[in-house]
């Protein structure tokens, strides 16, 4: 009776949604510290006007989705294991998820609202469509072609082994 | 004050990394729901949150600690983008908008709800 696994057993692949390992969740946590506080310290340092458009969150949400598209597309060239699952996790999950917030943007927006101030309307959807397309931009710019309908032939090839 | 904000930071991201990753697990959607779980309840927290700091001045401290920190490291833009961004990507146009306007809808409704059930 050995301990090693027979030979010619298949290693099954890790599931897309395994149980968090204490390992990965600390990764994450000390991600998210970081990310919180740059966000703070922007806050903190240009603070929204009462009645304005938040610009710091703004920026924040907009720029963390950016490099969060940039980010998954560039991992995205390799197997989601070993490192670029650490780097996924930490970078992505815990300091540009850290960084980036939705309730703070929420309770801007019903603030802003409430108040009877049009820009907090404005300041919702510019947001939302401003995240979502530097995101989309992201993950074009740096990531392999998906293959979707209507996708230019003839795009950059990347080779798949990117490094970084 | 700082090593307290990044410790409140550092916990609200892993518990969105947690519960995001049960739901996922859980969740049976062709669409994300993990993200829009964690953000909704983020924003009804906040909500709670800044309503009971309306009639309470002087908190910025508690505000700064478990607004700014555990629940801004809790709640995620940027994952809420990737995944509606993926979708618009594969073509998924409509589901990318329910996804987006959606989870806009329902975290704004979110956070109005708890600062009406604590506002003085």
């Amino acid at each position: 009776m050995t301990p090693a696994a027979p030979a010619g057993v298949p290693v099954p692949a890790p599931p897309t949604h395994a149980p968090p390992t204490p390992g990965a969740v600390a990764l994450v946590a000390a991600g998210g510290s970081v990310g919180v506080l740059v966000r703070a310290a922007l806050a903190q340092a240009v603070p929204a006007a009462p009645g304005g458009w938040p610009w710091t969150t703004w920026a924040v949400n907009v720029v963390g989705s950016l490099l969060l598209g940039v980010l998954l597309g560039v991992l995205q060239r390799g197997p989601d294991a070993g490192r670029r699952r650490a780097v996924r996790l930490g970078v992505g999950t815990g300091v540009l998820g850290g960084f980036t917030t939705y309730s703070t943007f929420a309770v801007e927006v019903q603030t802003l609202v409430a108040g009877g101030h049009v820009v907090g309307v404005a300041y919702a959807l510019v947001s939302v469509v401003a995240g979502v397309a530097a995101a989309a931009a992201g993950l074009v710019l740096t990531g392999r072609r998906t293959r979707s309908a209507g996708a230019p032939a003839g795009a950059p090839g990347t080779g798949g082994r990117g490094d970084a | 004050m700082i090593v307290v904000l990044a410790l409140a930071g550092g916990l609200g991201a892993a518990a969105r990394f947690v519960v995001d990753t049960a739901v996922a697990r859980r969740a049976r959607t062709s669409v994300p729901v993990g993200t829009a779980v964690v953000n909704v309840t983020a924003c009804l927290l906040l909500g709670l949150l800044t309503g009971w700091a309306l009639g309470r001045p002087g908190r910025d401290g508690l505000l700064a600690v478990l607004g700014t920190g555990l629940l801004g490291g809790y709640s995620t833009f940027s994952t809420a983008s990737v995944e509606a961004a993926r979708l618009l990507l594969a073509g998924r146009r409509s589901a990318a908008v329910l996804h987006a306007l959606g989870m806009l809808l329902a975290c704004v409704g979110a956070a109005a709800a708890g600062v009406a059930l604590t506002a003085p």
